[in-house]
């Protein structure tokens, strides 16, 4: 005789199996074609470079990893510091964050703009923010080479306000790409300060200025610190994509402006060093990761704050 | 508010302005290349008039023919799978209490999201040159399996959302009904579920139609799509061809996304 309690637990456990077998379709595919594959590009970092791309298959050394800081002189194998690498990585950087802040700045007060409209007409400005958000990346940044091209819209009109004589060379630049990330990214900052400042109790904002505080110090001792968590989740959005960013650069930046997407597919393309690549990608994995967990530590313990 | 109030409580110096000032540089480079494609001329750079020329010659352009089909087919194809595929994992994934390994299948489900894409593309191109080797095989397989995984996240994002706020006491009544475990699912359960099947459909549609990072890496010679095909024609001398196509593909997931925004809104 099998008890009640025994029944239940048997049910349960079906009811897990059946769990599995349902969501295993979706978790083969991502397996078999985003997971694994890095497990195997892992493999790829460790092993001797093949001499027209690929690797040799099982024979292992550390060059990949070696040579993403590091450079051995051809004449005298001396060990020296890859300066060609470690400046595309500090652009990558430097680029990113500028992107951040620049898009924090202008996003901050679109979305305070739209949260403060009436409840109707908000949904038209959202609407207004994600359409471009859902434009296709590459002609985004298409577009975007329109504007600041030599023969672009804002060279012509400098030139007829008379501000400028010559064009300004703006593509190919770090400028260029600066631009192109802006543009794309914007609604990534818009979108999570909207939601977050949608939510704001302005009695606190009028308990402020019943306690005779400046608009500032409103804006500097409430507000700001009411949608931190979006200011966090906005920054975060924004900062992720752009150090892994690879159309906007290669469009925009061109062979002289290259970011760290763009040395990865050197490597891969006309540097035919597999294992270097490899170990390039997981370097800009992990810096997303540890950008990803900066971010959990910091919502958590906003949750906290709150709960 | 109070009557007879003159301070703004919720007005920031120079916000407004700053935000109109933002909708507008929002807008102006899409605009901007609107207005090329409908040039005479054949510069980018000199405006020669208003015409449909580049429009003809984009559709007559047997390449961009070829490439805009392979896009269709491999949207539908993956898009098809990643919803199967996510229908199944929202279901078993919701609607239950905390069991052993729910949460790694929703870090496993949401991986893509984490990579940066170019990350994923190498790690695709080595594996997947391997097995063309070992195969011999090197058709559109690779990329559908490609896209269906990146989509899968996305379709599963409003069918899980839509399950969520689903009402349990009609499976209850169908189940008090006699009704098998089967019947219950497809006479009630699906029914209800279909406008989260259907956004998740396109959502997943408009991702795989819109990538470009991995379709580049993976694709094998003559399989450019779409957006591949535009990225190698900018690295010419471009003509407004290239804006015709950009305004087709722009209002084709503008509409798309437009008709996800009114299916995902309907009430349960």
């Amino acid at each position: 005789m099998t008890s009640a309690a025994e029944i239940v637990t048997q049910v349960e456990r079906d009811d897990v199996r059946a769990r599995w077998l349902l969501s295993a379709p979706a978790l083969l595919i991502i397996f078999f074609a985003a997971i694994g594959p890095l497990f195997v590009m892992l493999a790829y970092s460790v092993m001797v470079k093949g001499d027209y791309g690929d690797v040799r298959f099982g024979e292992l050394s550390l060059d990949g990893w070696f040579s993403v800081l590091f450079q051995r002189d051809i004449f005298d194998d001396t060990i020296g510091l890859a300066d060609a690498h470690l400046s595309i990585f500090w652009r990558s950087v430097k680029l990113s964050l500028i992107t951040t802040l620049v898009t924090l700045a202008l996003g901050f007060p679109t979305a305070y703009f739209i949260a403060t409209r009436p409840p109707h007409t908000r949904e038209v400005w959202v609407f207004l923010v994600t359409i471009p958000f859902w434009t296709n990346l590459l002609i985004r940044t298409f577009a975007m080479q329109e504007v600041i091209r030599n023969e672009g819209i804002l060279n012509t009109l400098m030139i007829r306000l008379g501000v400028i004589d010559q064009p300004i060379q703006l593509m190919y630049t770090d400028a260029a790409i600066l631009f192109g990330m802006v543009y794309v990214y914007l609604p990534l900052m818009v979108l999570p300060l909207y939601a977050s400042m949608e939510k704001l109790d302005f009695r606190l904002v009028e308990a402020g200025y019943d306690l005779y505080a400046t608009r500032l110090r409103v804006l500097w001792r409430i507000i700001i610190p009411l949608v931190r968590p979006g200011i966090v989740a906005g920054s975060i959005l924004v900062f992720i994509p752009s150090l892994g960013a690879y159309v906007i650069p290669r469009v925009l930046g061109g062979g002289k402006s290259m970011m760290l997407g763009n040395l990865i597919e050197l490597q891969f393309g006309a540097g035919r060093n597999w294992p270097l690549g490899a170990a390039i990608s997981i370097t800009l994995m992990a810096m997303v990761m540890l950008a990803l967990l900066v971010y959990v530590r910091n919502a958590a313990r906003s949750g906290a704050q709150h709960g | 508010m109070a009557s007879g109030r003159t301070f703004d409580l919720r007005s920031q110096p120079a916000f407004s302005f700053v935000a109109l000032f933002t909708f507008f540089m929002l807008y102006l480079p899409i605009a901007a290349l609107v207005m090329y494609a409908f040039n005479a001329g054949s510069s980018m750079a000199v405006w020669e008039g208003v015409s449909l020329r580049w429009f003809y010659e984009a559709a007559g352009n047997e390449r961009v023919q070829e490439a805009a089909l392979r896009s269709a087919v491999i949207a539908m194809f993956a898009a098809l799978t990643a919803t199967v595929a996510a229908t199944m994992a929202a279901i078993a994934t919701t609607r239950t209490r905390p069991y052993r390994g729910l949460t790694f299948k929703y870090a496993f489900i949401n991986q893509p999201l984490m990579v940066p894409e170019i990350v994923t593309a190498v790690a695709l191109l080595i594996v997947f040159s391997r097995i063309k080797v070992w195969t011999g095989y090197s058709g559109l397989g690779y990329l559908v399996a490609a896209h269906s995984a990146f989509c899968i996240p996305f379709a599963y994002l409003p069918i899980r959302a839509r399950l969520e706020n689903m009402d349990l006491s009609l499976e209850t009544a169908a189940a008090d009904l006699y009704a098998t475990k089967w019947q219950a699912f497809s006479h009630v359960t699906l029914p209800l579920l279909r406008p989260g099947i259907i956004a998740g459909f396109m959502l997943a549609f408009v991702i795989s139609l819109d990538d470009v990072v991995i379709t580049e890496f993976v694709k094998s010679g003559g399989q450019d799509t779409l957006p591949t095909y535009m990225l190698g024609q900018l690295r010419r001398e471009t003509t407004p061809e290239i804006n015709a196509i950009a305004v087709a593909f722009l209002l084709f997931s503008v509409v798309l996304v437009t008709a996800f925004f009114f299916v995902n809104r309907r009430k349960v």
